[in-house]
């Protein structure tokens, strides 16, 4: 032992390196884990060829318009939502590593920030399967190159905000179940749009739900994109329905967060 | 002044708590405690399970908030200012409280960033604690492949990356096997003659606080029941014991042996007689003499020094170490 060794001291070691040190270790995770991204891979290729395959036909006869671009948003909708370190953080909550990570003078919310940080990280990755299966079969950017990184930015920001959700479950209860059971609020939301069938086609009930469903304008203005070309009403329209539900989840997973670290419990 | 003269004891005590009170909902698991732990010191925390130990480290880690009282660890009080706290303690917490799908090297440099270490700092301060807990070429191995006993040791040197001022160890060696609690134990001396860290180790077993502190504290239902190193808390019992195991019922046998000249005290846990007195070799014989007088059937007849279940039983009514399984 040499004295600069014992001269070695913690501390604080700054907002941002805390961020990057809880994402680094949840990015390194992620492909000793591959299970945890593999269904996210599949599933939006499933769910994209079965709707094709059945609707189609269906849809050139009734409008005559590309269905193939029409359920891009969807398929990506699906590899993107849900898609969290939300299961991980349950298990380092249950085996007390989280308590560990509390017991260093990092700050609170980089222990949730940070993981966000390498869920965008993910998010952006799983977009480019779904983008590459919608090239394969004909589908272009009306508004190019630009226009698509801008589909991804918005993906991924939804991603992000419907992590909230499951970030918000796992730091109050700690069960795997409940983060499981999150999904759940990915069904009302989805299949409550116009995800598969246009809008002008919907009637009655259906029709009034999609109107109010704010998941409508996320696939709205990422279409548009896909098909219209530039639309800067709907695509703020699309970003307002993303930043509204963004308000909800990100305050209760910070919430959570707080409950959590709060040494009062 | 008497607030500038507290403030003083909390920034040269590496531990000092003035009434720590930590209440669950209607239950109170740590009732009034009030404890200072000076700097390099190795200091025991005694109890058995559910006595309040885990809840006492809790707070004192920043993990949990006191009900009551004034808390203050490495010169810091750890409600106002837990940020400091944390910078100047390592922890162990009672489960090793690991990451298994990352290496060893991983989790431990991960800790290092998170204390604000920079890259050269990270692979000075790794190649000294691995040195010293001894994980060998497993540190670049999957945690989840680790054995208990090296989890534990890895959990240790995670505790010790930033150079802790004060070490918190909560029961570092239960679950363990005989070698690997040898090797904690040898660990724990390094620790503190060698860096002077002050250590707080809290332990159900008493051969392990006997072994390692300078001081030992024994809580009972949330309250401290005594304190001091552990030889003279032994020493408060009388210098030796006459422990008899008996069988059989006879009234008169206590106060016989009581009757006796030299003999301090006399009492009866089940099939033990034990007697207290100051010259244990001396009294062996009259001792057995007496027992041969009464009804009792002596099985067995030992000589030995006070220990610290001893001083539990006498300050609670109940031995410790029945409690505890090994």
């Amino acid at each position: 032992m040499t004295t600069s060794d014992v001269q070695i001291s913690g501390r604080q070691a700054g907002f941002l390196l805390d961020v990057r040190a809880v994402a680094g270790r949840a990015l390194r995770q992620i492909p000793r884990e591959p299970s945890s991204v593999i269904p996210a891979v599949f599933v939006p290729a499933f769910f994209y060829t079965v709707n094709l395959g059945a609707l189609e036909n269906l849809a050139q006869r009734s409008g005559g318009f590309n269905y193939k671009a029409f359920l891009i948003p969807m398929a990506i909708a699906f590899a993107v939502t849900g898609m969290s370190r939300a299961p991980a953080l349950v298990t380092d909550i249950q085996g007390g590593y989280f308590d560990r990570l509390c017991l260093t003078p990092v700050r609170r919310s980089s222990l949730l920030l940070g993981l966000m940080v390498a869920d965008v990280v993910v998010l952006i990755a799983l977009c480019i399967p779904v983008l590459v299966m919608g090239f394969a079969v004909g589908v272009r950017f009306e508004t190019g190159v630009v226009g698509m990184l801008v589909f991804v930015s918005i993906c991924a920001l939804w991603g992000l905000v419907f992590t909230g959700f499951p970030y918000a479950v796992a730091l109050k209860t700690g069960s795997p179940a409940a983060v499981n059971a999150c999904f759940i609020i990915f069904f009302p939301l989805f299949f409550l749009t116009d995800a598969v069938v246009p809008k002008g086609a919907l009637t009655g009930w259906f029709s009034h739900i999609v109107t109010y469903n704010p998941v409508t304008y996320l696939l709205g203005s990422l279409r548009s994109l896909i098909t219209a070309g530039w639309e800067p009403s709907i695509l703020l329209e699309g970003v307002a329905a993303v930043i509204g539900i963004g308000a909800v989840s990100m305050t209760l997973a910070f919430w959570a967060l707080r409950g959590r670290v709060s040494s009062g419990s | 002044m008497a607030a500038a003269q507290a403030d003083s004891a909390a920034k040269e005590a590496a531990v000092l708590t003035s009434g720590l009170v930590r209440r669950y909902g209607p239950v109170t698991a740590v009732d009034g405690i009030d404890l200072a732990v000076r700097r390099g010191e190795i200091y025991g925390f005694l109890g058995p399970n559910g006595a309040g130990k885990s809840s006492v480290v809790r707070v004192l880690c920043t993990l949990l908030r006191p009900s009551e009282g004034r808390v203050c660890v490495a010169g810091f009080n750890v409600v106002e200012e837990p940020k400091e706290v944390r910078v100047r303690i390592g922890v162990a917490l009672q489960e090793a409280a690991l990451d298994d799908g990352q290496t060893g090297r991983e989790l431990l440099a991960l800790q290092g960033r998170l204390y604000g270490l920079d890259r050269s700092q990270i692979r000075a301060r790794l190649n000294q604690v691995l040195a010293l807990v001894d994980i060998g070429a497993a540190i670049d191995r999957r945690i989840g492949t680790y054995s208990g006993g090296m989890k534990r040791r890895l959990d240790l040197a995670a505790a010790l990356v930033h150079n802790p001022q004060v070490l918190f160890l909560d029961e570092p060696t239960t679950g363990l096997d005989p070698i690997s609690r040898a090797s904690v134990w040898a660990e724990i001396r390094r620790l503190n003659v060698e860096l002077g860290m002050t250590i707080f180790l809290t332990t159900q077993y008493l051969d392990e606080a006997d072994a390692l502190a300078d001081r030992v504290g024994i809580i009972a239902k949330g309250r401290l029941v005594a304190e001091g190193p552990p030889d003279a808390l032994k020493r408060s019992m009388g210098q030796d014991l006459i422990v008899a195991e008996v069988r059989g019922d006879d009234p008169t046998a206590l106060t016989k042996l009581a009757d006796l000249t030299g003999i301090d005290a006399v009492t009866q846990e089940g099939d033990q007689i034990i007697v207290s007195t100051s010259d244990g070799a001396a009294w062996l014989s009259p001792v057995a003499l007496t027992l041969g007088t009464t009804s009792l059937a002596v099985c067995s007849l030992t000589l030995r020094t006070p220990t610290l279940d001893d001083v539990f039983m006498e300050l609670t009514g109940s031995h410790m170490e029945e409690k505890v399984i090994r």
